[in-house]
């Protein structure tokens, strides 16, 4: 056998990491990684908005009633002289808090329980899929907002209701990703060798699905955010005077003849938080999937 | 066909009962006693004891559950602390106001979202294919009351051609009609033209690159006629299903979008019956919704059988 050939028929024994692999992947696609860096921009403005906030969000200041953008303040004032722009940044930690909670919250809940129907089967995965089917038959937003109005309004009940509204999703893909998974040789052989079912299900199906899981999670952080904007703007989150994209939307409709200004920004700050992770969530989409070279 | 179409019928029954089940569950969720809340301030206990009796609050759930069911499967739907009138005639009068903005908003994303997408499919990556790629995202990533509220200002506030709010009946004046929901049909159609437009691509970008539209070619005829002919009829298939699911959807975004026009419709409707804790109307109108969209999942299903004759058989 001559070396050239020898060369051809080794193994690789450096296989790259999964993980490396779609990160490499990811970063070829500019606008995946802009939208990266936005939310990562918007998460630092979360965090350090008691830093970066040039004014007090909630002081009320009836000299600068509806001022127009300037140099004291840039995105204006709103109807009771507030600083338009410290209450975007703000308001972006209870949408991004939404977004994450409620995203979290539908993981929590809906990946076990998929795992199990997908897993279990029988009557089990019946009853569960039933359950998903007749949640996803009430549309998201209603749904949402129903459960809203029961617990009664607040950020932390929006949150509830919208992690509680987008569960069954994460129910029915991760069902279908351990139906698939579960006939696989690598499943086989673990449980070939003894090991017993939770062991199964959780260290060795669980790993092998995260990828799409992942896709749809920051897919569903855009919803949930467009989704506590909206609870907000009909006031079933943020309570005022606690700044929320979705509540000051609210309030500056009443005023949108004198102050454009306060409806145009935070409108703005949800466009681009749900484009942001729209675009990211696609791009992860093209880095995992194996298809993709 | 026949077979199929009682198997999905039976399908829907158990999905229908869990529904009822869960909207009827809703109620408790409510903190506290239900008759304290139904009775404001009135705390004189042989009064909260009739309430109790009244909506039979002081049996078991299930039996409440049956009670309401019983109700419900005989068209009565509760009846409206508020507006003192039966849930049903409040949905009956305010249905058919949603379905007319429904409706034209699908009339705007159909005519928004197929010819971009088939111009973004037939330019591919050109400038017409990356426009209409950014314009679904813009439409996909903006929420609907934001782009609301810009356009009320825009053009009624600005140029003063639409009105801001309210809404005329169609039999009324059809000018006015159409005056006071063309804004809010625009906006309520937006995400639906931007959904449309990318599965139009996706679908005639399959098509165009099949065996018969190869053929089509290859006997010389002209491009537009195998475009619009062979390509786009095959491609439809999936589009025509996939309007009957999100006609669904757009029931549920006009919720916001009657809030920002102000029109009395049925997402009105819910919210005032939120904010009055009304909660009869409230869960009356979320299984009317339910059961619309479970009715148009059926008839997105009969129609992808009957368009295409492989799942005829």
């Amino acid at each position: 056998m001559t070396a050239a050939a020898f060369e051809v028929t080794q193994p690789t024994t450096h296989e790259e990491n999964p993980w490396a692999r779609a990160w490499r992947r990811l970063r070829r696609r500019k606008g995946a990684m802009v939208a990266l860096a936005v939310v990562v921009l918007f998460i630092a403005m979360a965090v350090l908005a008691p830093l970066i906030a040039p004014y007090d969000p909630i002081k009320t200041n009836f000299m600068l009633v509806r001022k127009p953008p300037s140099w004291l303040h840039w995105f204006g004032t709103d109807e009771v002289g507030r600083d338009v722009l410290s209450r975007v940044v703000w308001g972006a930690r209870a949408s991004l808090s939404a977004g994450l909670v409620s995203v979290g919250i539908a993981l929590g809940v809906g990946v076990p329980l998929g795992l199990l129907a997908g897993y279990a089967g029988g009557w089990v995965d019946t009853i569960l899929s039933r359950l998903v089917d007749a949640m996803l038959a009430i549309p998201f937003l209603i749904l949402a907002i129903a459960l809203s109005a029961f617990l009664g309004p607040s950020l932390s009940n929006a949150m509830i209701a919208i992690g509680v509204t987008a569960t069954p999703v994460f129910v029915r893909l991760t069902r279908g990703q351990t139906l698939a998974a579960k006939v696989e040789d690598y499943v086989e052989a673990a449980r070939a060798v003894g090991n017993p079912h939770w062991r199964v299900a959780l260290v060795h199906v669980l790993p092998n699905i995260v990828p799409p899981l992942l896709v749809q999670a920051s897919l569903a952080i855009a919803g949930a955010i467009i989704a506590e904007a909206a609870l907000s703007f009909l006031g079933l989150g943020q309570q005022p005077p606690a700044p929320s994209w979705g509540s000051m939307l609210n309030v500056a409709q009443r005023f949108i003849a004198q102050a454009p200004w306060m409806a145009f920004w935070p409108g703005f700050a949800i466009f681009c938080a749900v484009l942001s992770f729209n675009l990211l969530g696609d791009g992860l989409r093209d880095a995992l999937d194996p298809r993709h070279k | 066909m026949l077979s199929f179409l009682i198997q999905r019928l039976l399908q829907i029954i158990p999905t229908l009962i869990l529904v009822s089940m869960l909207i009827f569950g809703l109620q408790q969720l409510l903190p506290g006693d239900p008759a304290l809340i139904m009775a404001g301030e009135e705390r004189d206990p042989q009064v909260l004891a009739e309430i109790r009796h009244q909506y039979r609050l002081d049996q078991p759930v299930p039996v409440q559950y049956v009670y309401w069911m019983k109700g419900v499967l005989s068209g009565n739907l509760g009846e409206s602390m508020r507006l003192k009138a039966s849930v049903g005639s409040l949905v009956r009068e305010k249905l058919p106001v949603t379905l007319q903005l429904a409706t034209m908003a699908l009339l705007v994303a159909l005519c928004i979202g197929i010819p971009a997408g088939i111009i973004s499919a037939v330019k591919k990556e050109t400038l017409l294919d990356y426009g209409a790629n950014i314009f679904a995202l813009w439409g996909l990533s903006t929420p609907n009351f934001w782009l609301g509220i810009l356009l009320i200002f825009l053009f009624s506030v600005t140029l003063e051609w639409l009105p801001a709010s309210g809404y005329v009946l169609l039999s009324e004046d059809w000018k006015a009609s159409l005056a006071t929901t063309i804004m809010p049909a625009f906006v309520l159609g937006n995400a639906l033209a931007a959904v449309l437009m990318r599965h139009t691509r996706s679908a005639m970008l399959q098509a165009m690159g099949a065996d018969y539209v190869r053929t089509a070619r290859a006997k010389g005829l002209v491009e537009s006629r195998v475009v619009l002919k062979h390509a786009l009829r095959n491609a439809m298939t999936p589009v025509v299903t996939l309007l009957a699911l999100e006609f669904g959807t757009l029931l549920s975004g006009a919720v916001l979008t009657e809030q920002v026009f102000t029109i009395p419709g049925f997402g009105k409707l819910i919210i005032d019956s939120v904010f009055n804790r009304d909660y009869a109307v409230v869960q009356g109108v979320v299984l009317v919704t339910a059961s619309v969209y479970i009715t148009l999942n059926l008839l997105a299903d009969i129609a992808y059988v009957l368009i295409n004759p492989r799942l005829r058989t």
